[in-house]
């Protein structure tokens, strides 16, 4: 039993196609790969929205942001 | 693979794309340490994030559709013929047994195509990095990720591979009709992604306080200027593997009669890796020194001349005479920095690193100019293609820069701020995008300071 389409290195190497397991299942691999991709981008979107609505919310009064401008400016002790 | 010569020929070819590979990584380390040199400290870390997903991203994605379009898209399609298929794309459609680990043996294709295509997929994939990181750079410090992330994804793996099907490819109906030529990329990597980046950077607006209420730019100099010059020592260096990768390193150029193995351009016309390294040192060199006179001295703008005239001279420089390939590279300096600073003026673009300048000017340039010196050259060993002149360069410049850069990143970011994915608002931009990042890491610092009081006396 194997998960690739040979069991041994043993015959001719030239009759041995690819070498990867499961072959026959590479347009399954490929629609799994775009559902992945598209989720990821789905997730990460959403987190950045929230992570900016929070960061506005806790961070984004004027006074707070005065006070972080002040600590970047070089005069600042 | 059942003689020697012939293995051996597979497997250097094999060998000579993974190479490329690896020495074009240091593009990307370059291009991220440049990047968080060049940005502010309250965005180091959003900066780094930002240009080191798209490593991910466009990887993924050009294996699921990029790689199949330089192959599907020779003839427009509509141009020159259809959109190609059959045994034109078999090897690069996703779901091809020699996308993977393969002996070559059962495969139609033959032991040459299972044993190169990866290392050719990669090569072709660290210029879609390529692509993308130099958009990177001019959009810092106000983009959202999400946004930026989209736009990576269509330069790296669509735009510019449609227009290496275009331009790059050996029967791509440019060479064809326009006898388009771009050895080393001036036009198919450089003017296509400085174009997309200004069609974005028109959308997204300068950073908050980069032009005076007058209108007067101001500069937002680098952080960390010597970040930002290792960044760019490391581009020149990966930039070498950039050039040996347009090259196919060994193919019988002999037409009719006869055999002559020699290297060839990405066209499959003759050159010589000896020639290439000199126009490379020779225009590195002439972006320098016009770099340092017409910025009097300044370290950001030399080390980017040095880049620029690289660009300038590479749509010719696997046929320039050296010294031809040093004032091309010169006089593209003078072009892109006079550009740069009448479009900064002229239309209020923040172009955080000079990308638009160095890349897509500079590479407008040298697909342009190539088109004078070279004319009357083949653009291509098929003598039934049209041979290099310039109004061919001339038009080969404007798709690659407008057509494929400029108008798709403008529509892709218009797109993307109507549904408010493109700028982040207003207060985290002033804050900074790491403010979060670094509230947390203050105070782990702060309970840790804390803890190890209490440890003195006598708590854990």
């Amino acid at each position: 039993m194997s998960t690739g389409n040979f069991e041994n290195w043993a015959g001719n190497i030239s009759d041995i196609g690819p070498i990867y397991p499961f072959v026959g299942s590479e347009v399954f691999l490929w629609i799994l790969g775009l559902v992945l991709w598209i989720a990821w981008h789905v997730i990460e979107t959403k987190r950045e929205n929230r992570t900016y609505e929070e960061e506005v919310r806790k961070y984004g009064d004027p006074e707070n942001l005065r006070r972080l401008i002040s600590e970047e400016d070089p005069k600042n002790p | 693979m059942d003689n020697e010569l012939t293995a051996l020929g597979i497997i250097f070819t094999e060998f000579y794309y993974w190479l490329t590979v690896v020495i074009m990584f240091l593009i990307h380390v370059g291009f991220c340490m440049y990047e968080v040199g060049a940005s502010r400290h309250k965005n180091h870390m959003h900066t780094l994030m930002k240009n080191t997903m798209l490593i991910p991203l466009v990887t993924i994605t050009f294996f699921f559709f990029g790689w199949w379009i330089y192959f599907a898209f020779p003839n427009g399609p509509g141009i020159t013929g259809p959109l190609l298929g059959g045994d034109d794309t078999a090897h690069a459609v996703p779901w091809s047994e020699v996308m993977g680990p393969h002996m070559g043996g059962q495969d139609e294709l033959g032991a040459g195509w299972a044993r190169i295509n990866g290392v050719f997929w990669a090569a072709f994939l660290l210029f879609s990095w390529t692509a993308a990181s130099i958009v990177s750079g001019s959009v810092i410090e106000r983009i959202k990720s999400t946004g930026f992330w989209i736009l990576a994804v269509g330069i790296g793996s669509v735009w510019w591979i449609i227009d290496a099907a275009w331009g790059w490819h050996s029967a791509g109906w440019m060479v064809q009709i326009l006898g388009y030529h771009d050895a080393y990329a001036s036009g198919v990597i450089h003017a296509i992604a400085g174009g997309y980046a200004l069609g974005i950077l028109f959308v997204l607006g300068p950073r908050i306080g980069k032009f005076a209420t007058d209108g007067t730019p101001r500069n937002i100099n680098p952080r960390n200027p010597w970040l930002v010059t290792i960044g760019l020592f490391l581009i020149y260096t990966g930039f070498w593997g950039f050039y040996v990768a347009c090259n196919v390193p060994m193919w019988d150029i002999q037409a009719g009669d006869g055999v002559f193995f020699s290297a060839t351009n990405i066209y499959l016309a003759p050159t010589t890796l000896s020639g290439i390294t000199v126009n490379f040192l020779m225009s590195l060199s002439g972006g320098l020194l016009m770099g340092y006179i017409v910025s009097r001295g300044d370290a950001f703008w030399t080390y980017s001349s040095g880049l620029a005239g690289i660009i300038a001279a590479s749509a010719g420089n696997d046929l320039y005479h050296p010294i031809q390939a040093m004032v091309i590279a010169a006089v593209g300096v003078v072009f892109m920095y006079r550009l740069h600073y009448f479009v900064e003026r002229t239309f209020k673009i923040d172009d955080a690193v000079g990308a638009v300048a160095v890349h897509g000017y500079a590479g407008f340039f040298g697909v342009v100019i190539a088109g004078f010196v070279l004319w009357g050259y083949p653009s291509s060993p098929d003598t039934e293609f049209a041979s290099i002149n310039p109004l061919g360069q001339i038009l080969g410049a404007i798709i690659m820069f407008g057509v494929l850069g400029f108008l798709p990143g403008w529509v892709t970011a218009k797109i993307l701020a109507a549904f408010d994915l493109l700028r982040i608002p207003r207060q985290v931009e002033l804050m900074g995008l790491d403010t979060a990042a670094r509230a947390e890491i203050t105070g782990d610092e702060r309970a840790i300071i804390q803890a190890e009081r209490e440890a003195i006396t006598g708590g854990r």
